[in-house]
Parts: C-alpha cells; structure tokens; sequence
C-alpha cells in the first residue's frame, strides 16, 4: 500500500476540512466507546480476562518459534499447506502461485489487514486475475478504490450518499428510483452483487484471527458471514497470517475470542467465528480441495527482543482508536498506511520505518485511554514514547524543537539561573497581556495562538513571591 | 506540637511557578489546614516531562536526579497537578532501570509523591474544606492524574464541601482536552479540534466555572474559552477549595473584572 505517512499534516489539515468525514466521525464516535463499555459491564471477569490475554501472548512470544513450528507441522498433518514468507514480496509471490496453479480469473477475498499491508488486490490485478471484496465495507472501498479506514470498520467514514454515489457509478443497471435509505438498501444491493462473485471464484483469501498450535488451525471471526462464503466455496482457500497470531491451544484461542468481539464491536461474540483445520476431508460435504497458509513476518521478527515486541499483543480489535480522541478528529486515513490509530502508531514505523511514519507517535496527547481499552495490556504511550526516543537518538525530530529542548534543559538543570529566566519570562508574558490577562497572538508561540488566546502569567513567579513572602515572615 | 505534623515538600512544578503561583499558595494553605508542616525546597524546577515525552531521556534522567536530592529526606511530597505527580510516580523510577541504586531511591520518592487533592483526601483524610465559591462549576478529569493516579471521587468529595457550590458533570469529563505538553504545538490544529469539542461540552453544562487539577489543561481550555469569547471562568481546583478566589481573577482573565467585559 502506497506510504502517505510523512504527509501526516497536510492530511490532517484536509480531513479537518471535509465535512462529510468530519460528520461521519462524529455519528460514529460514541457508538463505538458505548457498546464496549455495555459489553465490559456484563461480564465481571473482563479484567482478568485481559491479564490472561495479555499472559497468553507473551508466552506465545517468548516461544514463538516452537509454536510456529508445531502449528505448521500440524497444518501439514491436517493436509494443508504453509509458505512461510520473511518479506512482502515473497508473500505476493506465493499467492499468486497458488492462483496461478488453480488457473484463477476471480478471486475473493475475506477482510484482511495483512493483504492491505502486502498489497494483494494490485499485484493480483497485475497478472490478470480479479479480486473481488466481499466484506461490505471492503466492497465498496474497491469499487471507490480507497484504502480502509480503520481496521475492523474499514469504511465507517462514509456516509449514506457516499455509499448510494458508488453503487450508481458501477451498477450502472440500477433503476433511478431505487432508494438507499436504510443500511437494509446497501446490504441488499451489496448481496445480490456478490452473490455471482462468489459462486464464480477459483480461488478464496480470508485473513486469520489466529493459528492454533495444538491443531493446527486458522480462525477468522465476521458478522456478515461473507468470510465463510469466501473460504468454503471455492477450490482453494489462502488464509493471509502474520506470525504473531498464533497461539497454543484451543482453549487459548477462546479466552482470547471472549475479549475480541467485546473490546471491538460491543458483542458478546462475532456473528460468524469459524475455524479451519485443512482442506475437504474425504466424507467432508463442503470445503475447499486445497488450504494454504501464507505465513508472514514483513518486519515482525525484528520486534521480537525489542521493546515494541509487546506490540505482537495485539489483536487487532480497534478499541484503541474506538477511543482515541486524535483518531476521532483526523480520522484513519491521515495516517496515510494500513494501520492508524494508536495501534498504528507503534506498529507503522516498526514496519515501514520512523523516518517514513515520525509523525505517528508524536500525534499523542498520551491521554491514556487507549491502554486502558486495549484487551491486551499494550502500553501503547509507552511504546510511543520509544519511538519519539529512537527519533531523538537519531536526529530525526525537528531542529527546531531540539534546539528549544536543549535551551529549557540547561535552564532547567541550573535551579538559579532558572529562577531568573523564569522571573524574566513571567514579567515579559505578564506585560504582553497587559491589563486583559491574556494575549491573542505571539510570534513565537503561533502553534498556541492561532486557535487559543494564551493566558498570561499573574505577575511575579512562585519563587520569586514565597522569597518576599519568608523575608517578610509571611512563610 | 509541631513534631508530630508530617513534613511536606511543595512540588511547585513549572506551569504552576510560571503561570499561576497562587496555586502553590492555595496548596501550602490546604496542607497546612490539613495539619502538614509544608516546605519548598528551593533546588526544584521541572520533573522533565518535556524531555521525557520528547524522547529525551537523558535530560528528563538529569533532571529527576535533581528532584531526588531536593525533595530526599521529606516524608510526603505533594504536587498540584496529576500529570507532574503522574511523571514521579509511575515514570521517573524507570528512567534509572539500569542503575540499581539510583533505582532504588527513586522507587522510594515516587512513593511519598502524591498530587495534592488525593494526599488531602486519602492520606490526611480531609473530608471538608473551609471555603465558599458561589456558583456552578463543572469539572474536568486531567488524563495523567485519572488514568495513572486514579483520581476521579476525590476531588468531588472535597468540592461538595464548598460552601455554595453546585457541580455539574462535564459529558466527556473523562477525555482528552487536546494538551498533551508539546502536543499543542506540534500538532496545534489536532489540539484546538479536540479543545473546542472540550469547550462545546463545557458550555453545555451550564456552568460559570471551569475547574481542574493540571495548569496545562487549565491554560489550554482557558485559552480556548477565552478566544472563543465565552463567559466561562477557568480555575485550578486548589483556588476554590483553599477559598483563595475573591482577589484573584480567573485564568486569562484581568485582574478586576471577572468574565469577559
């Protein structure tokens, strides 16, 4: 997916200013943080629930290669395949292999964040074989031919008329009277479309939840039911999954599921959770012939050891951007990759590097919220704040800024002359706000003052007061 | 018997010295009503959030080395904002990991270290104040000192023992107000969006007063309000609760007129 990242600003400046994104946001926003907590209240053990979480994903990682190697041993045994792919590219190649083994023209295609991050649908597309989205928001962000923005609600950031706009410019048969008023409309439309898609697909991509060890399994959870469809219709079926989501057992697997649809949408459970072990057996009355796990690291495995390996926690359920209030205000695709949101903040300048996403960790407040959401324990400011460390070490945080840190420093590490600059600035601020308390504009503070007016100091600073004040025996 | 009054260090912090040193006034007064012996140890400026989040460690280690020399050998130390005490308590420790005796010291001065308004209630056990505010104020939940210090009931408790005043909750008490310490410059369009959704809730409530615990949020939602053009006084919870608020206008505000003239 093409890198919008260093954009990061001017992104921000343009979706501050579209108000149909803006208006989406808002109808959204407090749905999202209602239902979790509605979920989170109706069941007494969800904080335990995420030290179990979050213990369960450190073991895996601490053994990440014996689980690995178990959980592959047992696809085999079950009849599946696994390619396993260090780099983006070699993951593109292996799917397009197993298309092309299939004699694939249509392929569909389960949601998936990792064949966002690989780039699946161009490549395809390259060599001539149509991929076609069947998740509904998916869907209409192929025919719009956009990026997703958030990772479980992809195109939330549409509205109404958006979605009737696209459906007219590609379903050109649609009569004029045909109304899209309700989200039952879009859903009919979207239905009726796929429904021959799915039927003519050689080949079906799904992404993975998670890979379970002891059996060898892929899970994927939907609400639309359009993951199943995709995976058990056709010859083949590609599970897209990147090492970190598996995990040892079962039972592991459920404990982790049982936070999943709580934490993303506010379910108790996702509509659809199916588990794939293989492909058809003999006796089986569906399923695909052939199962293959495309396995991928991409930049994962250079995590482990660091400290953003807790990052692999996470699962992927957006409760952190469902809560952050920076994601509520730019929205997803100022982030300019796949992943935005708190999450993405850490994970995006693991995986494309700093240089490219700087600005991601740095556009926190480092409120809070999304760590205490996240189902997994991920300090996620935290690991901000590792990044804006690495930036440092590295030069790569503006001059400007440095040289002002640098200034306050050797102030601030000499308690007296300290205490003069400090006198001096509240003396200088004081008389700029003059007798009004305040002051609407300064040169060297416009980041301040072109949306805020700057209170001005009362007068005097603390210490420079409470020295007068013991002088006199007041203190 | 002044012996027996447990010794307290002011931390002032920066915003508080700088911008609003009646505050460090109105704690001195509230802990020593609350039966502290209160000193301000003259060696202390910043606890290096600055550098910290700008990923500056070694300036935010120095600076915390610093802290630790000024305020070892006092039994509490007690801050006026959530986000400094924040920073002592769950960060400074980790800035010397590696550096076991360092470590040590640290582990012990984030223990004595609580924001002001929770030491009053939950280690002096302060259930009223001595104070009157005529008017209806709301209250907003500084992030640092809600999600690290869990700081949410105490500073209701005490404000319901004000003489005359009337909370109102804030819808959205609990998010961000768009601060974050360099966020707002950095990021000033991010940060005025997010302070104006803030102020949106604010002028929803009703209310005539703004309280909160943290000078940067203060500044900020005061900043906002003002451009704005709104009649809504800003204050620091400790001016209400010491009663420190007849001659003392409210933030960005003159000196002699209340509200906007």
């Amino acid at each position: 997916m093409h890198i919008n990242s260093p954009k990061f600003k001017a992104n921000v400046t343009h979706a501050l200013a579209d108000t149909r994104l803006q208006k989406a946001l808002d109808f959204t926003r407090p749905s999202f943080a209602g239902r979790r907590s509605a979920a989170v209240a109706n069941l007494p053990e969800f904080e335990q629930l995420r030290d179990i979480g979050r213990d369960i994903k450190n073991h895996t990682l601490a053994h990440l290669d014996f689980y690995l190697e178990t959980w592959a041993a047992n696809v085999e045994k079950a009849g599946g395949h696994v390619h396993w792919c260090s780099t983006a590219d070699e993951a593109r190649a292996a799917v397009l292999k197993i298309c092309q083994d299939a004699g694939a023209r249509t392929v569909t295609k389960g949601k998936s964040m990792i064949s966002e991050e690989l780039g699946i649908n161009e490549h395809l597309e390259k060599h001539g074989i149509a991929p076609v989205e069947t998740d509904l928001g998916e869907y209409i962000l192929q025919i719009r031919d956009e990026g997703p923005s958030h990772i479980i609600a992809p195109a939330f950031h549409l509205n109404r008329e958006d979605w009737e706009e696209s459906f007219r410019k590609v379903h050109t048969d649609l009569p004029a009277d045909r109304v899209f008023n309700e989200r039952r409309d879009i859903l009919t439309e979207a239905r009726t479309r796929l429904r021959e898609k799915f039927l003519a697909a050689d080949v079906g991509i799904t992404g993975a939840n998670f890979l379970i060890a002891e059996t060898g399994s892929s899970v994927i959870v939907t609400n639309e039911g359009n993951g199943d469809l995709t995976q058990t219709l056709p010859k083949v079926h590609i599970a897209l999954a990147s090492i970190e989501k598996v995990v040892p057992t079962l039972e592991d697997a459920t404990s982790l599921l049982r936070l999943l649809a709580r934490s993303a949408t506010g379910q108790d459970f996702s509509v659809y959770t199916t588990f794939s072990t293989g492909g058809r057996r003999p006796g089986d009355l569906d399923g695909p012939e052939e199962y293959h796990v495309v396995l991928i690291d991409n930049g994962r495995s250079n995590m482990l050891g660091t400290e953003f390996q807790e990052m692999l926690r996470c699962i992927r359920c957006a409760a952190c951007m469902n809560h952050c209030p920076v994601y509520f205000t730019v929205g997803g695709h100022s982030y300019g990759w796949v992943y935005p949101g708190p999450m993405g903040s850490v994970l995006t300048p693991s995986l494309i590097g700093v240089d490219q996403a700087g600005h991601l960790p740095n556009a926190s407040t480092f409120c809070g919220k999304c760590e205490s959401v996240c189902p997994v324990k991920i300090p996620l400011p935290k690991l901000m704040r590792h990044w804006r460390e690495r930036e440092f070490e590295r030069h790569l945080s503006p001059q400007g800024t440095r040289s002002n840190l640098a200034i306050w420093a050797w102030f601030a590490k000499r308690p007296q002359l300290y205490r003069y600059a400090t006198g001096f600035a509240a003396r200088v601020l004081g008389w700029l706000g003059g007798n009004k308390g305040r002051v609407a504009s300064l040169p060297f503070a416009s980041g301040w003052t072109e949306g805020r007016d700057l209170p001005t100091p009362e007068g005097d600073t603390f210490f420079a007061r409470y020295a007068k004040a013991q002088r006199e025996g007041k203190a | 018997m002044p012996n027996t009054k447990p010794r307290v260090a002011l931390f002032v912090t920066c915003l508080v010295d700088l911008h609003r040193p009646s505050v460090g006034f109105a704690a001195i007064k509230l802990l020593e009503q609350a039966g502290c012996h209160v000193e301000v140890p003259r060696a202390q400026t910043c606890c290096g959030q600055p550098a910290y989040n700008s990923g500056d460690r070694a300036t935010a280690r120095e600076l915390c080395r610093g802290l630790l020399d000024a305020f070892g050998g006092y039994e509490y130390v007690v801050v006026p904002s959530g986000s400094c005490g924040g920073m002592l308590r769950e960060h400074m420790p980790h800035l010397f990991d590696d550096d076991p005796n360092t470590r040590a010291r640290a582990d012990a001065l984030a223990a004595r270290t609580y924001e002001l308004v929770s030491f009053l209630t939950d280690v002096m056990g302060v259930k009223s104040v001595d104070a009157a505010y005529a008017g209806t104020v709301t209250y907003h939940d500084s992030c640092a000192g809600l999600r690290e210090l869990g700081i949410k009931a105490q500073p209701r408790a005490l404000l319901a023992s004000v003489d005359g005043l009337k909370l109102t909750e804030l819808a959205d008490a609990e998010v961000c107000c768009g601060f974050g310490g360099t966020f707002c410059v950095k990021y000033p369009e991010i940060s005025v969006r997010m302070v104006s959704d803030k102020t949106k809730s604010i002028a929803a409530t009703g209310a005539d007063t703004l309280l909160a615990g943290d000078m940067g949020c203060l500044l900020n939602m005061a900043g906002r309000l003002k451009r704005e053009g709104s009649p809504v006084k800003t204050r620091h919870i400790a001016e209400v609760l010491a009663g420190m608020t007849g001659d003392l206008p409210p933030i960005g505000e003159a000196r002699g007129g209340e509200g906007r003239g």
